[in-house]
Formats: structure tokens, C-alpha cells, sequence
């Protein structure tokens, strides 16, 4: 799979990102050329969500340099869309949220009503259109997020742990949803720590541990056997710190 | 005590009537004070948002003077406005010592930094957490701004009730700057305290009890919107 991709690839030369003197993320480094998903996996504190957020220029980089394909670091976030671990709904209804990133692109009325009805749709959230955000389901509050991502039709969608608080059903929901964005060309990269969940949607994994880099390798190679001893010790399912 | 429910029956006896002289000055109170706080407001919530939002040398002095402003001695607020508009002071040319607008700039003062000190602590909670959203998806400023505003918009609707609060039942300012005249600047606070002292318990007790009511509503409306709110972020 060849990509035609203009914000690949994805080139992160020695980035670290330290605070306090504590390094987060220590001399990363690695080339993204595909599209499809790429997931960040490793245990909780590994590090995988300041890398998301430092490729999407949320947080200022302590070292080193992370490039996306031709685009301007100040088109970085235009072009792409992120969705969180705790969905951030504004205190509007599902339609009015989806409206508001569309407002601030710019998009005239007509647009913004089409693209609303339309990511709705694809979300299968049309139904509770009018509800207010907060008040739908873990499952429904995440969906609306990755509508609101769709909305915005970005060339890159990264993810951090967008599943990690939903049960299987939601779950379900939400993996599916990944799946169609990814299906439509887009680059997604998603921060988890399910391994289950790397396995059924993954083109390759990133395995981190500690802030470090451990092992970059096709999912289907990393799942059989991973050549770093603690990648495989987390395959095996044990409690890697 | 019997005098006490003489004045009680003299109260409702105006209220029912609804006296004219009265109900002067209940609307103009209501007319001063919702000037007042509508005028603050209006530049209290971006300011409060705005400090909320962006860092400058000397925010921190900033939020704790608005904190602190909020507990302005009304007799002082009127001191100093009475000497600005005061015939020999600065602003004397204006002749508006002694006129309802004197009194509704005295209670936007008192207003003002409630709405902006609670509009500031609003905006900078839910920034906490909106912040990673509005970056990510390129909002500047003014649109930070406004979109923390409209979400903030229960908690600070219940901030300008507590201006509005303020404003209807202080007595200190209003009647050093307004001065307390028939027919012009006699609000229901003032009267009261002028009532009292001629002995004409009635008219006081009846604009306490039309005072008292407000408060009753305006808490009410307090607890149903901030109930409501946080129903809503749950």
C-alpha cells in the first residue's frame, strides 16, 4: 500500500519531551510512510498520549523534530483532527457541537447544516441530533467526538485511548467507526494499551515503554513475535512497568 | 408589637392598593439596578474571560484585586463617586450628581467586579477543560473566548443574579449619590431608611416586603439555574 498521502511521511527524529527534568518522552524516533492505523501501544504511563499530542502540536517539543510529509507546522492541526480519552463535549447539543468546529472553519450556514447531517449520519447518531451532548452514553459521547472529527474531514485522526472507559458494545461502536475513517484514505494514529484492540485494527505498532521507543514493526510481525524481550512479556498478557 | 402590625397592615393595605407612589419607586429601583447590572456585565464577562484566558505580567495582582473588589464598601463606592461628580470635581460639568444615572454608575461599580471576578473563575475551570479541544481544533482568542462564555452561560447567569442581588438591596451609594429625592432619585432602599426615621413604618415595611420578594425570586431563580447547570454537566 503505497501512500498518496500529502502529510506522509511522518518523520519524528530524536523528540523528547521533558518536564520537571522527568523525560516523558525520551530521543524518539521513527518514520511513518503508510497510511492505514498505526497504533501506540504500551501500559498506562508509557508515554503514548505525549506522543500523540506532541505529533499533533499540543505540546511544545523539549528536543528534537517531528515533520508531517509537506505541511507548515502551523497547518498541522488544521489538517488533522484529534479526539481524546475523555470525550470533550461542549454543553450544546450533539448537532451544535459538530456545528461549532464547522464555524470555526469557516463553513457558510448551508455547508455547516449538510456536513452536520451528514457526519451525523455516518456516526449513525441522527436520532439524537437535538440531545444534549452530555447527556448521551460513554459510547454515543465518543461516537459524536469521532463525528465531529469526520466533520472536519481531516487528512490525519489521531486518537488517544478513545475506548479506554467504554464497554464492549460501545466499544464495538467505536472500533467500527475507526475503522470507516480509516477506509476512507485517512492516516489514523491511536494511542492504547489493548493489546486485543491493537490486534484488530492495526497496520503496524509502535511499542512504547517508558517514554522509549522499544519496537516499530508490521502488526501482524509484532503480534507473532516481537523482538524485544518486554514487548513480548506485554503480548504474554504480564504486567509490564 | 401592636405597632408592628399596624405597619403590617398599612404595608399590605399599599401593596394591594398598589399605591402609585409606591410602585414609583419599586420601578425605579428596578430600572436603576438592571441598568447598572446589564451595563457591567457587558464588559465584566470578556474582561473576566480575558484574564481568565491569557497570561500578562501582573494577572495574578489582577484576579486578586477583581476578588477583593467584590466586597467594596458601598458608602465608600458613593464617597468617591459623589466627589468625581460633584460640582468642583472632575466629571461636575456632566450634572449628574443627584440623577439616576449617578446611581446606576454607582452600582455598576459595586456590580462590576462580581460578575467579572465569578466570570473569570467559570471561564478558567471550564478552559481546564476545553483547552486541549479549542487548541486542537485552531480556536483563537476571541473565539475561545466566546465559546467558554456560552457554555459557562448557567454559572454566569447566576453570577449576575448575585450582581443583581447587590444591587437592589444596597443603600449606601444609591442615596449619597442620588440623594434620595421625590419623584426622582428615591428608591426603595433609601426609603426605607428615610421612612424609618420620619416613623411612617408603613411604606418602609411595604417596600421591605417588595424587597424581601425579589430576593426570594431572584434565589429561586439562583438555585433552579445552578441546579439545572449541574444537572447538565453531569
Amino acid at each position: 500500500m503505497q501512500s498518496q498521502h500529502h502529510m506522509l511521511p511522518l518523520v519524528v527524529i530524536g523528540a523528547s519531551y521533558v518536564v520537571d527534568g522527568k523525560a516523558i518522552i525520551e530521543d524518539v524516533s521513527f518514520t511513518i510512510h503508510e497510511a492505514g492505523l498505526t497504533a501506540l501501544l504500551g501500559p498506562n504511563g508509557a508515554g503514548k498520549s505525549s506522543l500523540l499530542k506532541l505529533c499533533h502540536g499540543l505540546l511544545p517539543l523539549s528536543a528534537g523534530s517531528i515533520r508531517w510529509g509537506d505541511a507548515d507546522v502551523q497547518e498541522v492541526q488544521r489538517r488533522q483532527a484529534m479526539v481524546f480519552q475523555r470525550p470533550v463535549l461542549l454543553r450544546r447539543s450533539a448537532a451544535e457541537n459538530i456545528e461549532h468546529v464547522l464555524k470555526l472553519r469557516g463553513a457558510s450556514a448551508g455547508e455547516r447544516a449538510r456536513v452536520i447531517e451528514e457526519s451525523l449520519d455516518w456516526a449513525g447518531l441522527a436520532g439524537i441530533a437535538d440531545m444534549p451532548a452530555r447527556k448521551l452514553s460513554g459510547g454515543e459521547q465518543q461516537s459524536l467526538t469521532i463525528a465531529r472529527a469526520w466533520a472536519l474531514n481531516p487528512e490525519v485522526l489521531l486518537l488517544d485511548e478513545p475506548t479506554a472507559n467504554l464497554d464492549p458494545a460501545a466499544t464495538r461502536r467505536v472500533e467500527d467507526l475507526i475503522r470507516s475513517f480509516a477506509g476512507a484514505g485517512k492516516k489514523i494514529i491511536m494511542a492504547t494499551h489493548n493489546i486485543a484492540q491493537a490486534q484488530r485494527l492495526a497496520d503496524e505498532v509502535l511499542f512504547l515503554n517508558h517514554g522509549r521507543l522499544l519496537e516499530h514493526a508490521p502488526a501482524e510481525q509484532f503480534m507473532s513475535g516481537p523482538s524485544d524481550p518486554l514487548a513480548a512479556r506485554f503480548i504474554a498478557g504480564e504486567l509490564v512497568d | 408589637m401592636n405597632e408592628f402590625s399596624n405597619a403590617f397592615r398599612t404595608a399590605l393595605q399599599l401593596l394591594v392598593e398598589m399605591d402609585p407612589g409606591l410602585f414609583e419607586i419599586v420601578l425605579l429601583s428596578l430600572r436603576v439596578s438592571l441598568s447598572a447590572v446589564i451595563l457591567a456585565a457587558v464588559f465584566a464577562l470578556p474582561l473576566g474571560a480575558f484574564v481568565a484566558l491569557t497570561a500578562f505580567p501582573g494577572r495574578r495582582s489582577v484576579v486578586i484585586l477583581m476578588n477583593a473588589m467584590m466586597s467594596l464598601p458601598p458608602v465608600v463606592v458613593g464617597l468617591v463617586i459623589y466627589l468625581l461628580l460633584s460640582r468642583t470635581g472632575p466629571l461636575g460639568v456632566t450634572g449628574l450628581l443627584f440623577t439616576p444615572t449617578a446611581m446606576i454608575i454607582a452600582q455598576c461599580v459595586l456590580v462590576f467586579p462580581i460578575i467579572a471576578a465569578l466570570t473569570r473563575q467559570t471561564v478558567f475551570d471550564l478552559h481546564e477543560e476545553y483547552d486541549e479541544y479549542l487548541r486542537s481544533v485552531g480556536a483563537g482568542t476571541w473565539q475561545k473566548i466566546t465559546t467558554l462564555l456560552w457554555d459557562g452561560r448557567a454559572r454566569l447567569l447566576t453570577a449576575i443574579l448575585a450582581g443583581f442581588g447587590r444591587a437592589i438591596a444596597e443603600v449606601g451609594a444609591v442615596i449619597i449619590v442620588g440623594g434620595n429625592i421625590l419623584h426622582s432619585t428615591r428608591v426603595m432602599t433609601t426609603t426605607i431608611a428615610l421612612e424609618t426615621s420620619k416613623g411612617d413604618l408603613g411604606m418602609a415595611l411595604g417596600l421591605g416586603i417588595i424587597l424581601v420578594l425579589i430576593a426570594v425570586i431572584v434565589n429561586t431563580a439562583v438555585v433552579t439555574i445552578g441546579g439545572g447547570a449541574s444537572r447538565r454537566t453531569v
